[in-house]
């Protein structure tokens, strides 16, 4: 996957240039955040209280909570230069993991689906960091494995298991602080986490140089390229894990045929926020964006009683199309 | 994504492509090497592997003619423990099923040939689906063309956004998303019963005991491997997807080519939502077509064509929608279930693009 010219633009810095190129930058940068403030203006205005009450907004943050743990996970993937399309199998595969663990308890809910997604997130790193195979197929084929272990383990989806509601689990995860569901709390905790990893640590630092020139520069540099790839395989099935586990505990059960698709919505957010999919630069502030503006705008649509729910397909597809065109264009600007 | 292991010293040691020696509007890009010396498609996993085109030693056999023995392990095994697998009527069956994927397959494998990927077959195929029902009124064949054109003005989309230098998984993923909405809407989410003969028999009907979608399905194999062999287009897709830069610096039409491609693989994915839809005898924008991208990959990458793009198998791409197919019926017909097949087909894609790796810097 390592087509698309105007994408391989310098590492984004707004220091380069002046000017227009260095707005031009900013532009990149920030560009999804500055719509998000634009179509949350534009839907409090049109909707009211509607769009702004707390019940409504806690409704979004749950549901971007969720999004938000896959596409973090995804940033660091794609910063690296890989793609995981894993991520929606391997949630499914975790929540019913999560509710076939709940025999053994809390214990057993979390440390099961975690166990399995890490061991998922090892293979998908060890064959494309180890062996060198294309990120797009390994993790092609650990899709079709997670989803067919998820039907595996519930008897081809016949056999729902549930989460006993008096778990500590399902007790946390419906629970709410000051307003604020637990799932949205952990899914911040969680980025703000991995902010810190991506942007203060070595860690993170390599993890851009290996997205870079697909890691040309960074092997010939001594970085352990390889081993950079792993972990952030490893961690991508961890928080797509996570996400499961806390959909599972959220609604008591887990469904293998939950988070089709989620994948691609993921890559979404994290394009939409500016990072690009060559690797090697953007930014998880932009994730967090890009997150928010799906779920803002789906939340909008549905506001409107009179569209169905398909129209969220077609205005989120535009959408991701739009950003992208609107990033080539920047990009193409600040080369000339 | 793969790098050299080392040893190949003709690679640039900045990480900025900016600074590429003759660089051009659109190089640096590709499969290929960002930098301008090193050949077309030959930067290999190992460096010991040189020279992928003289073929000679190194290259794995497995790799290109792995999909025909797993296919015959598969057929033999059917044919001794699968009672009842060597009838007519089953292999029609299993035929049929494969046909809509082997289509979109094929048009995903020219895709694929250019370096690109093309994920909104699926929602091609639903949008196909949706149309057809709202045209019939004026017959079958005119809802056909609409449906069919229907699918070029997807791939002109698509194909526009790669031209212009959009990664194809983003500018794909977009109309993924967009146009299975789009069908729903078309359809306003609705499952339409379809009562109309010549829809029926497209997707039913028979040409001397041939089944007509898997006569299709072989036209298509047929012309497309026509196209890549003998015509002057094929020529130009397979060197636009194994050095674009080259591509472009010797003067070819590399974003018309582009574009052309990707209409290809609208049209095509159109044709199989036709045939869907015939063969259901109703249009279902919910269903049709869903997940077909991730099977026609599947079956390119199976069939041995390379992801970096560059080299098109189409015999292969048939035997790999053909071998996915056969592992999901003889998993059926054993009493497994289903989730089985899936872990299954896995361990082959994974297989497949191992054997692939030591040629293929994808």
């Amino acid at each position: 996957m390592t087509t698309g010219q105007a994408e391989r633009a310098a590492p984004l810095s707004p220091a380069t240039g002046t000017g227009r190129t260095r707005l031009a930058a900013l532009a990149q940068r920030h560009g999804a955040a500055l719509v998000l403030v634009l179509v949350v203006l534009l839907g409090s205005l049109t909707f009211g209280s509607s769009f702004t009450g707390a019940g409504n907004l806690g409704a979004i943050a749950l549901d971007a909570s969720y999004l938000l743990l896959v596409a973090t996970g995804m940033t660091f993937v794609i910063l690296s230069g890989g793609i995981d399309l894993s991520v929606g199998s391997v949630l499914a595969l975790s929540g019913v993991l999560a509710a076939y663990g709940s025999r053994w308890g809390t214990a057993g809910a979390v440390l099961l689906p975690l166990a399995v997604c890490g061991l998922i997130g090892l293979v998908n790193g060890l064959l494309i960091g180890r062996a060198r195979l294309a990120p797009f197929v390994v993790t092609l084929a650990t899709l079709l494995f997670a989803r067919g272990l998820a039907f595996a383990v519930t008897q081809e989806g016949n056999q729902v298991y549930i989460i006993p509601a008096d778990l500590a689990l399902t007790r946390i995860g419906q629970a709410n602080v000051l307003g604020v569901g637990v799932p949205v709390l952990i899914a911040l905790a969680v980025f703000v986490a991995a902010g810190v990893v991506l942007n203060r640590t070595r860690f993170g630092l390599r993890v851009f140089a290996a997205g870079n020139g697909d890691g040309h520069a960074a092997e010939l540099m001594g970085l352990p390229v390889a081993r950079i790839r792993v972990r952030v395989y490893v961690l991508s099935s961890l928080l797509a894990g996570l996400a499961g586990v806390l959909i599972a505990a959220q609604t008591t059960s887990g469904l293998p045929t939950l988070g089709e698709g989620r994948e691609l919505e993921a890559i979404a957010a994290v394009v939409i926020g500016g990072t690009l999919l060559t690797g090697g630069a953007g930014s998880l502030g932009g994730t967090l964006a890009g997150v928010l503006l799906l779920k803002v705008i789906q939340n909008l649509i549905n506001q409107v009683g009179t569209l169905s729910s398909a129209y969220q397909q077609v205005v989120s597809g535009t959408f991701l199309v739009l950003v992208v065109l609107v990033q080539a264009t920047l990009a193409r600007r600040r080369r000339q | 994504m793969t790098e050299p292991a080392g040893g190949t010293p003709a690679f640039h040691p900045t990480p900025a492509d900016d600074s590429a020696p003759g660089r051009s509007p659109a190089s640096a890009d590709g499969p290929v090497a960002p930098n301008g010396p090193v050949p077309a498609a030959s930067v290999p996993g190992r460096s010991h592997v040189a020279d992928p085109m003289g073929a000679a030693g190194r290259v794995s056999w497995l790799s290109d003619y792995g999909v025909y023995l797993a296919l015959g392990v598969l057929l033999s095994f059917n044919l001794v423990f699968t009672p009842n697998f060597a009838t007519v009527a089953n292999l029609r069956l299993q035929l049929v099923q494969v046909a809509p994927v082997a289509i979109v397959a094929l048009g995903m494998a020219l895709v694929i040939g250019t370096g690109g990927i093309d994920l909104s077959v699926g929602s091609t195929m639903a949008i196909a689906a949706a149309l057809l029902p709202l045209y019939l009124g004026y017959g079958p064949w005119p809802a056909i063309t609409v449906a069919v054109l229907a699918g070029a003005a997807v791939g002109l989309v698509n194909g526009g956004l790669v031209a212009y230098g959009i990664q194809p998984i983003v500018a794909t993923l977009g109309l993924l998303v967009a146009g299975r909405g789009a069908a729903l809407v078309l359809a306003d989410g609705r499952l339409v019963e379809i009562f109309d003969p010549t829809l029926a028999a497209i997707g039913g009907g028979q040409v001397l005991e041939i089944p007509l979608p898997v006569l299709t399905a072989l036209t298509v194999a047929v012309a497309a491997g026509f196209v890549l062999r003998r015509a002057a287009f094929g020529r130009k897709l397979l060197a636009v997807g194994g050095n674009r830069p080259a591509a472009l610096l010797a003067g070819l039409p590399v974003r018309r080519t582009l574009i052309t491609v990707y209409v290809i693989s609208g049209v095509l994915a159109a044709m199989a939502g036709v045939l869907t839809t015939g063969r259901q005898s109703a249009s279902d924008p919910s269903f049709t077509g869903l997940l077909i991208e991730l099977s026609a990959i599947t079956a390119v990458v199976v069939g041995g064509t390379p992801l970096a793009g560059g080299r098109v198998r189409i015999l292969g791409t048939l035997m790999g929608a053909l071998l996915m197919q056969l592992i999901i019926a003889t998993v059926i017909q054993h009493d497994l279930h289903d989730s089985t097949a899936r872990m299954i087909q896995a361990a082959i894609i994974v297989t497949a693009v191992y054997a692939q790796r030591n040629r293929n810097g994808t």
